[in-house]
This record gives C-alpha cells, sequence and structure tokens, in this order.
C-alpha cells in the first residue's frame, strides 16, 4: 500500500507537468478548433530557455522559470500571427499542416542550434527529500505541485474574473457572434497562445529540473500525451485538461511500477479509446447533436 | 390499410417537451399537409418518422408487405430503403457534387451494385451504371433539370436547388414523401408552380406526400387532410375545410383569446 | 458505356510511358543505384497516400494511424519471406499482410468511425501506436526494438511500379463507383447521405479498409525493398509524412497525391546537400506552402487526359492561328 502511495505522489508529479501543457492544447482546441502540434514543441523552447537562463545567465530557478514563460509566451503568440493567422479561413487540415510545420521548425532549428545531445539541467534547487508518514517527496516535487496549483488558479481567475477571459468564453462559445458583440477575435486569440504557451513554458523548465535532461526532441512524446489528456478530459474544457492530464501521468506511473514499462504507452491509449467510444466527447466533455 | 401510424408519440429534450403524445396516420397515395406555427415541432416530428431522433415514448409502425412493423431503434438509412424519403428545411445537398451524382446517390442503395463489382470493372457494373444515370436524367426532366445534369449543386440557384432536394428524394423509390417545407423562400410565382409540380408527383408516382409548411395557401391548395400542430400538441386534424373554420388553429395562427 | 474508351486508354498510355521513361533513365545511368531509393520512396508514398486520400478526402474521415497499418503489412510480408524467399513468398506476404491487416481495420474501424473528426484522428493515432507497441513487445516474432533485418530484397522497383499502379487503379474505380459515390456523400453530409439511404456505417468502414488495404501493400513492399524494417520506422512521423503528401497534393485528389509524393520526393533530394539545415528548409517550405496554397496543389479537381488533351487542343489551335 505504501509503495502505491508513493507511486500515486510521483504520478501526481508527471500528471502536473501532462496537465500544465494539455492546458495549452485544450484552450487553444476551444477557441480555434485548431489541433496545435506545434505546443509539445513549445514546452521543450520553454526547458531550453530555462536551461540557457540558469546555466549562461546564472539565474535562479524563478527569475528562469518567469524568463521561460515569458519568453515561450512570446513565441507562441509570434508562431500564432505569423503561422496560424493567414489561415483563419482555411480549412482546418491545413492548419494542422501548418502546426506540423512549425513543431518541424522548432525541433530542427533547436538542432541545428544546441545540437542532438541531451544535455544535463543544472540543479538549481537542492532536491532534499522529506518524509511524510512513511513516504518520500522530494523537494522538486513540491515545487512542482506548488507551481503547477499557483498557475491553476491564476489561469482559473483569468478565465473566469477577467474581462480577456469573458471574451475567451464567448470566442470558444460563438466566434462570430462574439465579433458581432464587439470583441476583438484576433487579440483573444493571441491571449489564448500567450497564456497557453507560458504554461508550456513553465512545464518544460519544471520537467528540465524534475527528471535532469533535455534534449530538442523532448516536447514530441509529452506533446503527444498532453493532447491525449486534453481529449481524455474533454477537449475544449479546461478543467478536462486538469483531470486528463493526472489521469494519465498517475496511469503511466502505476503501470510502470506495477507492471511492465514497455507497455506504458499501449495502455494509455487503450484507455483514451475506450473513453471515446463510451463517451466521444471525452469524461467531462459535452456532447453536442448536430441540428437537422 | 395505413401505411404510417404514430401513436402517443413524445420527444422530449432534456425538460422540454418537443412533441407530446402525438397521433398521426398515412395512407396509401394521399397528400397531407403539416401545418403549424414556428417551433411547433414539424421538423421534429419529421427527424422522429425518419429516425434522425429516437422518441421518449409512443409508437411509430410502417406497413411493409402487408406486415406491420416498428421503426423506432431503426436507422435512418433502413427507414429511407424502407420506403420513407425526405427533404431538409435547411437544404442538405450534396454542395460540391454535380447534380446528376446527387440523384445518383440517393439511387445507390436500391441499385445493389457491389464494392468488389464496382473496383474490378465487371462488364455488369457498366450495365448498371448506365441503367441508373438513364433513369436519373428521366427524374431530372420531370423538374426541368436535365439540362444541368454536370453542373455542382451549389451553382444552382435557389429554387433549383429545391427543387433538386425533391428529385434526390424521389430517386429513393420511396411509398412515402416528407417534404419539409419546400417553397419556403420562394415567390408566390415559384410556390404556384411548384404546388402543382407537387400535386402532379403524389399522381403520377401513386405515392402518399406528408407536407410541412408555412405558407398556409399552398397546402389549402392541394391537400386532402392536414393535421395542426401547435407546442408539439396536435390540436387539430381534418379537411381544409374543416381546418379553415377551426377556432384553435385560428388562434394558434393569429394569436389572441 | 465501353470498357475501353478515351480515358481508360489514355491513362494506360501515361502508365506504360511513365515505366519506359523510368526504365531508360535506369538503364542508361540517369537514375544511379541512389536515385533508384529516391524513385521507389516516391512509388511506395504514391500507394501509401491515395489510400490515405481515399479515407480522408473521400470519406472525409480522418486517420492519423496510417503508419500502423502499414507497419503490419511491412511485418508480416517481411516474416513470411525470410521463411520462404521467393516470388511467390512475397505475393503470399503482401496477401497475408492486406488480409490481416484488413481485419485489424475492420476491429478497430467499427466502434471507432463512429466518432467525429479530431476525435477519429487521435482515436486512430492511438491505435497505430499500439500496434507499433506490440510488435516492440512481441519479441520473438518481430525481433522487437531492433527490428527485422535480412528480408529477402524480392521487389525490384519495376514490381513496385506495377503495384503502384495497380493501387491507384483501385482507388479510382472505387472512388468513380456506385459504392463511391456513397462514401463521397457521407464527406459532404452525414446526416443528409443517410437519409438518401447511404449505409454511412458501411461506407466508411469500406473505405477505411481500403486505405489500410493499400497502407499493408505499401508497408509490405517497403519491407521487402529495404530489407530492414525498425518499429522506429512506423511512428505517428510517419502518419504525418503520408498526411502532409495528403494534403499538399489537395485532399480529394488522387492524381494530387501522386503529383504530391513526386514534387516532394524531389525536394527531398535538392535539400540532401543542405545537411544540418534540410529539415529546417522543409519546414518553412511546409509552412509557406500551406499558407500560400492550403487547399493543396489541385484542391479536390484531378489531372484528367481529356483536359490534357483539351489543353493541347487549343495550343495547337493557337498555333494554327
Amino acid at each position: 500500500m505504501e509503495t502505491f502511495f508513493q507511486q500515486m505522489i510521483n504520478g501526481l508529479s508527471l500528471g502536473s507537468i501532462y496537465a500544465l501543457i494539455a492546458l495549452g492544447y485544450t484552450m487553444v482546441y476551444g477557441i480555434i478548433k485548431l489541433i496545435n502540434f506545434a505546443h509539445g514543441d513549445i514546452y521543450m523552447v520553454g526547458a531550453f530557455i530555462g536551461y540557457t537562463m540558469i546555466h549562461s545567465f546564472g539565474m535562479g530557478f524563478f527569475p528562469a522559470l518567469l524568463t521561460a514563460m515569458a519568453l515561450s509566451a512570446l513565441l507562441g503568440v509570434l508562431i500564432e500571427r505569423i503561422a496560424y493567422k493567414p489561415l483563419r479561413h482555411a480549412t482546418r487540415i491545413a492548419v494542422l499542416i501548418t502546426a506540423i510545420g512549425v513543431s518541424y521548425l522548432l525541433q530542427n532549428g533547436m538542432l541545428y542550434f544546441y545540437g542532438a545531445e541531451v544535455r544535463s539541467f543544472p540543479q538549481v534547487v537542492d532536491n532534499t527529500l522529506f518524509e511524510v508518514a512513511g513516504l518520500q517527496v522530494s523537494r522538486i516535487q513540491l515545487l512542482i505541485f506548488a507551481t503547477t496549483l499557483v498557475l491553476m488558479v491564476l489561469l482559473q481567475f483569468i478565465v473566469q474574473k477577467t474581462k480577456m477571459g469573458k471574451a475567451m468564453r464567448a470566442v470558444s462559445t460563438d466566434s462570430s457572434a462574439a465579433q458581432l458583440m464587439g470583441i476583438n477575435v484576433d487579440n483573444v486569440i493571441s491571449f489564448t497562445f500567450f497564456l497557453g504557451s507560458a504554461l508550456a513554458g513553465a512545464a518544460g523548465v519544471l520537467v528540465g529540473l524534475y527528471y535532469n535532461t533535455i534534449d530538442p526532441m523532448m516536447g514530441v512524446a509529452p506533446g503527444l500525451k498532453a493532447f491525449v489528456a486534453a481529449v481524455l478530459g474533454g477537449i475544449g474544457f479546461i478543467p478536462g485538461a486538469v483531470l486528463g492530464g493526472f489521469t494519465i501521468g498517475i496511469v503511466e506511473t502505476l503501470v510502470s511500477a506495477y507492471g511492465n514499462s514497455m507497455i506504458r504507452d499501449a495502455v494509455v491509449y487503450g484507455i483514451l479509446i475506450l473513453i471515446l467510444i463510451i463517451r466521444p466527447a471525452g469524461i467531462l466533455g459535452k456532447h453536442v447533436k448536430e441540428k437537422v | 390499410m395505413s401505411l404510417l401510424e404514430v401513436k402517443k408519440l413524445t420527444k422530449n429534450f432534456g425538460g422540454l417537451s418537443a412533441i407530446s403524445n402525438v397521433h398521426l396516420e398515412l395512407k396509401e397515395n394521399e397528400l397531407v399537409g403539416l401545418i403549424g406555427p414556428n417551433g411547433a415541432g414539424k421538423t421534429t416530428l419529421f427527424n422522429l418518422l425518419t429516425g434522425v431522433y429516437q422518441p421518449t415514448e409512443g409508437s411509430i409502425e410502417i406497413e411493409t408487405n402487408g406486415q406491420r412493423e416498428s421503426v423506432i431503434g431503426k436507422k435512418t438509412y433502413t427507414i429511407t430503403d424502407m420506403g420513407f424519403g425526405r427533404t431538409f428545411q435547411n437544404i442538405r445537398l450534396f454542395k460540391n457534387l454535380t447534380v446528376l451524382d446527387n440523384v445518383l446517390i440517393a439511387m445507390h442503395s436500391k441499385s445493389k451494385v457491389g464494392t468488389l463489382k464496382s473496383v474490378l470493372r465487371l462488364p455488369s457494373y457498366y450495365a448498371s451504371e448506365s441503367k441508373m444515370k438513364k433513369e436519373a436524367i428521366e427524374l431530372l426532366k420531370i423538374f426541368s433539370l436535365e439540362n444541368k445534369v454536370d453542373e455542382l449543386a451549389k451553382n444552382l440557384p435557389y429554387g433549383e436547388q429545391r427543387r433538386l432536394e425533391i428529385v434526390r428524394a424521389l430517386a429513393t423509390k420511396p411509398k412515402v414523401l416528407f417534404l419539409d417545407e419546400p417553397a419556403a423562400g420562394m415567390n408566390p410565382q415559384e410556390t404556384a408552380d411548384l404546388t402543382a409540380l407537387i400535386r402532379q408527383i403524389q399522381k403520377d408516382f401513386k405515392i402518399t406526400i406528408l407536407l410541412i409548411e408555412h405558407d398556409m395557401s399552398l397546402v389549402m391548395n392541394v391537400c386532402e387532410r392536414i393535421y395542426v400542430l401547435e407546442y408539439g400538441r396536435m390540436i387539430a386534424h381534418g379537411t381544409p375545410e374543416e381546418i379553415k373554420g377551426n377556432k384553435q388553429v385560428i388562434k394558434a395562427y393569429l394569436g389572441g383569446e | 458505356m465501353k470498357l475501353i474508351n478515351k480515358t481508360t486508354i489514355g491513362w494506360l498510355v501515361v502508365a506504360i510511358a511513365g515505366f519506359l521513361v523510368l526504365q531508360l533513365a535506369v538503364t542508361t545511368g540517369i537514375i544511379s543505384a541512389y536515385y533508384e531509393i529516391t524513385l521507389v520512396t516516391i512509388l511506395i508514398n504514391i500507394i501509401l497516400a491515395v489510400g490515405l486520400n481515399l479515407i480522408i478526402g473521400f470519406s472525409g474521415q480522418f486517420s492519423l494511424g496510417h503508419a500502423g497499418f502499414m507497419a503490419i503489412g511491412a511485418y508480416t510480408a517481411g516474416i513470411i519471406t525470410k521463411y520462404f524467399p521467393t516470388y511467390t513468398g512475397l505475393f503470399l506476404g503482401i496477401l497475408a499482410g492486406v488480409i490481416l491487416t484488413s481485419i485489424v481495420a475492420l476491429i478497430v474501424g467499427i466502434p471507432t468511425l463512429r466518432l467525429k473528426g479530431d476525435y477519429l484522428a487521435i482515436a486512430t493515432l492511438g491505435v497505430a501506436e499500439i500496434i507499433r507497441i506490440v510488435i516492440v513487445n512481441m519479441q520473438s516474432v518481430t525481433n522487437g526494438a531492433a527490428g527485422l533485418s535480412g528480408i529477402p530484397y524480392l521487389s525490384k522497383w519495376p514490381l513496385i511500379y506495377v503495384f503502384t499502379v495497380l493501387t491507384i487503379l483501385l482507388v479510382a474505380n472505387y472512388t468513380q463507383s456506385s459504392p463511391g459515390r456513397a462514401t463521397i456523400a457521407i464527406r459532404e453530409d452525414e446526416i443528409a447521405a443517410e437519409s438518401m439511404g447511404v449505409n454511412t456505417t458501411k461506407y466508411k468502414t469500406i473505405a477505411f479498409i481500403l486505405g489500410a488495404a493499400t497502407a499493408a501493400i505499401g508497408g509490405a513492399l517497403h519491407a521487402s525493398y529495404f530489407s530492414v524494417i525498425r518499429p522506429g520506422d512506423f511512428t505517428f512521423n510517419k502518419s504525418v509524412d503520408v498526411l502532409i503528401i495528403v494534403v499538399f497534393g489537395g485532399i480529394g485528389s488522387i492524381t494530387g497525391s501522386v503529383v504530391a509524393a513526386i514534387l516532394l520526393g524531389f525536394l527531398n533530394v535538392f535539400l540532401q546537400p543542405f545537411g544540418a539545415l534540410r529539415m529546417i528548409i522543409y519546414a518553412l517550405a511546409l509552412i509557406g506552402i500551406m499558407i500560400f496554397k492550403p487547399s493543396g496543389l489541385l484542391g479536390n479537381k484531378e489531372f484528367t487526359v481529356s483536359g490534357l488533351l483539351r489543353l493541347f487542343n487549343r495550343k495547337s489551335a493557337q498555333g494554327e492561328g
């Protein structure tokens, strides 16, 4: 039983990271119905920014985290304005291919400038282990929980209480109606990319710290998993992304601990397919029937 | 003998009752109207009859080969196959396909052309293909669309799109045809032409037509019987004369006491 | 309706002429051994893209799992030809791969094809990943992550060419037939299609299985040409590569897929000397193409022989006039 709770803690740490990335996926999808395949690479770039800030500029953890979030957010907005905005009226699949192009560009750009080798992330936080009721929690894990919690509360506040958040919800419900009500849809879309990318950047730094290593291809698998998490929870739906992220983090950790880590991903995808068959709109998503 | 019998049909969306306790009967070879104010549940009733929605309560039975059969739980395409064709209020043509293809698609399920035969292009494939095309063009002729076979459906003028919807529904070889506001958006002249056309196809094809219409004059002119729906309830049923004099109907349409 | 008409003769001429030109280029050494790999890659990509286009472009179902079906075809044919290193073995392997893939596609398709759009995409992506993980874990049969090597080199390029032509013919015949029209109707408007008596589940599944079967053919030929296959060859990225060809050529255009596979093959050769910059240029090109031509090269139109003839007639008429 103790191992189980221990694994739950590890699972929640991993799940926090997935949840942070999944939030960006889900918000962007909610607003422009785009599976932003470049999102996982923003997370990778975030990790590299954190690395550079700490390694080359001698920053501490929090300044590096905030810089990574800010620069990732700017990168997200820049990508949206240059690559996605001209395709506002194109088919969704064309935008999807563009997103894949952006993903390739970020990966190969980083490969070009930083090389393919795996770098070790400077350990700016000493990783003391705390023992609570026989369970071990590391300082980094606590940091991950705290950061994730703060960011989610902040996000919830922005989306629910601010004017921009209200506009975001309006655009995701009906973008043309929102436009008619005088909302500047383009700004709302950019702001959504800004928020989502900032969260992904934060996740990148946290992962660097947690797993100690970063490389230009590190965004591919977690990006895909985070997307799965978003769909699992109900894409376009913020609480769904969090629920999906934690579910996948915990499932992965438990399968690795009790079963065979080789089939870990297969279990994740298996659960995804089952959920989709039973509840096509995800766990928390609402199924909208087409009007005839 | 009745072709279609609806009893105690109810459909709730959440707590809202879109259709409640509706009875309806269609006999062979008749032209029946279904009228009612906006939001009365006319299209919902069509969607229930064609299997797009499933009812909350009640029964829908049809007559096939002298047997009574319930359509509840059946898929829309099975119901179409059993002889119930329809048009849509908000035109749903296959916009990017040609006029001819629109009609050919509707003929597909009855044509029994298999996938293997099509892929291997057996000689019989060409035979059935040319037979289908001939039939399709015959149908299009009735609606004066034979010169537009190669046009994309989306490029047709509005009135012709409405007519193509009817051709497409007829191509499924229905025994009962549900027409959902076929004259919506048409001018009086077009409406008059369409009225004549509907009466003519009902006679020529010897089918039963259930016509939803907003335009009272059209319904009063062509229908033998009329059902009146209001707030999901069937408030009246009878000949055009009876409906004209029905107080409840007048109230429903004109409001007031 | 005649069995042999202008169009069929036209395409036959194109197919044979294409073969003769390639044959000439190979014998004279214009296509060196190195470029032959490019040729074969293009041909296999055509098979894969035309099959995926049937699913995405014609039935309107968004699949991201093409690499999974390709993997089943590759491994089945690879394992069988290792036991029977003859042409009979190869054809048996391709056939077995197609059958096995079709069965998997049927099992996967029936529950998942009810899903719409992106949900189907992510479900098929999941299926492909599961297929790959199963292959990795079937150590005794597939040699796991290290992959299968020493597969007899049986599919020389002319054989692959023949299969490419047959695949195009299969998909073209299907899409231009009554069941094909029913399938296209689903893409156009699923509810209207169903109301016109089209069994939408059936035709979605048929298109899905046909597309998966062609992916298996592509995979089998890939295994037999390159002699080495690894689970890593069939990741999500492979599905994306095929998707890019389909979208670049035009969703719903078979000839578009063919042209796009050829152009992207050339682009790849052209970018080889750029080394590390190659993928950066490729990514930029991809983004640029999508921004400037989001509907793909041919949109949903087909490049036709009669269209070509019309073009020539017009030109010669102008020349005379």
